[in-house]
């Protein structure tokens, strides 16, 4: 007769270190040659980092009107504070500036509510922010009606102008580029030759000279007097280079989700649009999130070419004023605050797209 | 497993209405001749097992009933709509073929219940909340209600494989086609599932059904179809086919497979 089995009671784990001791042993100095390693980081560390707090926090000077405040030795951020409506709103009156900060207060504040789960529009307001809110937007920009004074885009600059054309071509280059790659895996042969030349095209151009085209040699092709607004133009090759790049960043993902997907939605009668919107892309754009944002940190700095065209942005602007005679030997500080507002930048939408992953491997075994 | 046959249950009968014929049906993956003048007609009601070898193009002959293979050659009518290439008649044959596969093919992004809901949703038209009934009902014809809400990958791979027939039968489809259902399975699940199948046959339903499982051929099949090489080698009710087979080559694959 069988003697009945008792299942071994589950014990812990041996203790070997914990905590941050045992992290620091684990990671920091488990050999010779990281330990060695691990200290010549942290010599580099004393050498770099005091410094630069020293310079740009402890000796700067942060309030005054003019050159002459600067004193500390440190960094002057008087020359930013002092030029900081022109930063963000390039040549844009000052008397109408509520009109942007209405308009992006409103994006914000439409915005929240996507990111409350409990929110049961969502459909609706994306509906909303992707079609009207950017005819809504311009009007508030633009003027021209409504009792709003004109004004006109080329006093659009600063990071007013960084915004519009990276939210404009972001918002653009992703559907183009859904678009194209389903069109490049097309069985279709028209569909598929013009998606690959469309991708092929604007994907072997640099980006300059695209913007330098558009800006220089479309206004000879174009009859007289008919004049393409310029940061139009600008916003059109923007969109067209991006969405090629989106285009094979998507036809990655396309690729990765297996034929049995297609397979088993086909045999339910789904029809191809359908098999697209609720089975393949889902997944697709899922798995290469990491891209997708990837394309549009590279497009959001890619912005800063629009100055080769006379079109001021973030960048452009603060060169402009390192040009200024009163303000001549302040160029770190003018780079040191672009590289940071660009960094906050890219480094959100990077923060946003790690959250985004986490949230979406709700259930999947991964 | 039921060893007991169960023909002779009431819901097991079989009509004189033609649901599939396939009339000299060729087919070529390239130079490959993989399917060689397939003559085969299914009535309502018919259980059929196709057994063979691989490579015999058994996957590809059932394939070919819902297109998600072409055939070169011959003609295909299903449900008395012919299989061309009008993208309608594929479409109208799809939404009356269920089909199961090997490896589930469950949509990993959805729920259980969402993905038995999509295609009453989406393709039928149905307001979400028939949809979601339907979906539950079948559900619980499968035995596992109470997964509805979990994603696919995590439930065991009996219960996946019973999510994907309820998915299938949420389109009412006349004919049921299963692809090795079960070839994918640990053996302990393998039963689950050829339960759900052994009742939706006792209900009538009209199934072909590629599979190594003898058993089940015995229990459910009025006929059992050999393939090797592209063709039909013979075809017979199971106690014929299993006790007799006429061909040397039946008889060379039943002893390979019965006997070990």
């Amino acid at each position: 007769m069988a003697a009945t089995h008792v299942p071994q009671p589950d014990l812990p784990p041996p203790i070997i270190s914990v905590g941050v001791i045992g992290w620091m042993r684990r990671n920091l100095f488990s050999s010779l040659p990281n330990t060695a390693l691990t200290l010549f980081a942290l010599y580099l560390l004393w050498l770099l980092i005091p410094p630069a707090i020293q310079w740009a926090l402890i000796d700067a000077d942060w309030s005054g009107t003019g050159r002459e405040d600067c004193t500390g030795g440190g960094a002057c951020w008087v020359f930013v504070q002092v030029r900081f409506y022109q930063f963000m709103y390039g040549f844009y009156p000052e008397a109408e500036s509520w009109r942007v900060n209405l308009a992006f207060g409103l994006l914000i504040a439409l915005a929240v509510p996507l990111f409350i789960r409990a929110f049961r529009w969502k459909g609706w307001l994306s509906a909303f922010l992707l079609l009207g809110y950017p005819v809504l937007a311009y009007y508030l920009f633009h003027g021209g009606s409504f009792g709003l004074e004109l004004v006109e885009t080329d006093q659009w600059g600063g990071l007013l102008l960084t915004l519009v054309l990276a939210g404009v071509g972001i918002v653009a280059a992703l559907p183009i580029g859904v678009v194209l790659a389903l069109g490049r895996r097309s069985q279709m042969p028209i569909v598929k030759a013009l998606s690959i030349a469309f991708i092929e095209f604007w994907r072997g151009v640099p980006l300059i000279t695209v913007l330098f085209m558009s800006s220089v040699m479309l206004p000879l092709f174009l009859p007289e007097g008919v004049n393409f607004d310029k940061l139009l133009r600008a916003l059109i090759g923007i969109i067209m280079f991006q969405s090629a790049y989106m285009a094979e960043v998507v036809r990655g993902g396309l690729q990765a989700i297996p034929k049995g997907q297609y397979e088993a939605a086909a045999a339910l009668g789904l029809g191809y649009w359908r098999t697209m919107a609720l089975v393949v892309l889902p997944q697709a754009l899922k798995l290469v999130i990491p891209g997708i944002v990837n394309t549009f940190i590279a497009l959001f700095k890619d912005t800063t070419l629009v100055l080769i065209i006379g079109l001021f942005d973030l960048l452009a602007i603060i060169q402009l004023a390192l040009a200024d005679p009163k303000w001549l030997g302040f160029s770190v500080e003018g780079y040191v605050f672009t590289a940071a507002v660009f960094w906050i930048f890219c480094f959100s939408m990077s923060r946003y797209s790690q959250a985004l992953e986490r949230r979406l491997h709700t259930g999947h075994a991964r | 497993m039921n060893q007991e046959t169960a023909h002779g249950t009431p819901g097991m009968t079989i009509s004189d209405e033609v649901m599939i014929e396939m009339r000299q049906v060729h087919k070529w993956y390239g130079q490959f001749h993989v399917l060689k003048d397939i003559n085969l007609t299914v009535n309502k009601g018919e259980r059929i097992v196709i057994c063979g070898p691989s490579g015999s193009g058994k996957s590809t002959l059932i394939r070919c009933i819902n297109r998600l293979e072409e055939h070169q050659t011959g003609q295909i009518i299903v449900d008395g709509v012919e299989l061309t290439g009008d993208i309608k008649h594929i479409e109208k044959i799809r939404r009356e073929v269920g089909m199961v596969f090997q490896q589930f093919n469950l949509f990993p992004h959805l729920t259980v219940l969402e993905n038995c809901a999509l295609a009453p949703l989406w393709v039928r038209k149905m307001p979400r909340r028939d949809a979601e009934h339907i979906a539950m009902q079948y559900l619980e014809r499968v035995k596992i209600p109470e997964q509805a809400l979990k994603y696919p990958g995590q439930l065991s791979g009996g219960q996946q494989q019973r999510v994907a027939i309820a998915r299938s039968l949420c389109m009412n489809p006349r004919i049921m086609l299963f692809d090795e259902p079960t070839s994918a399975l640990d053996p302990e699940m393998i039963k689950e599932v050829l339960d759900v199948m052994i009742e939706l046959a006792e209900s009538g339903m009209t199934m072909i059904c590629v599979t190594h499982e003898m058993g089940f051929a015995k229990t459910v099949a009025n006929r059992v179809i050999f393939m090797d090489g592209g063709e039909i080698i013979e075809q017979n009710a199971p106690e014929e086919f299993f006790n007799n087979p006429q061909s040397d080559r039946t008889k060379l694959f039943l002893s390979q497979i019965l006997d070990h």
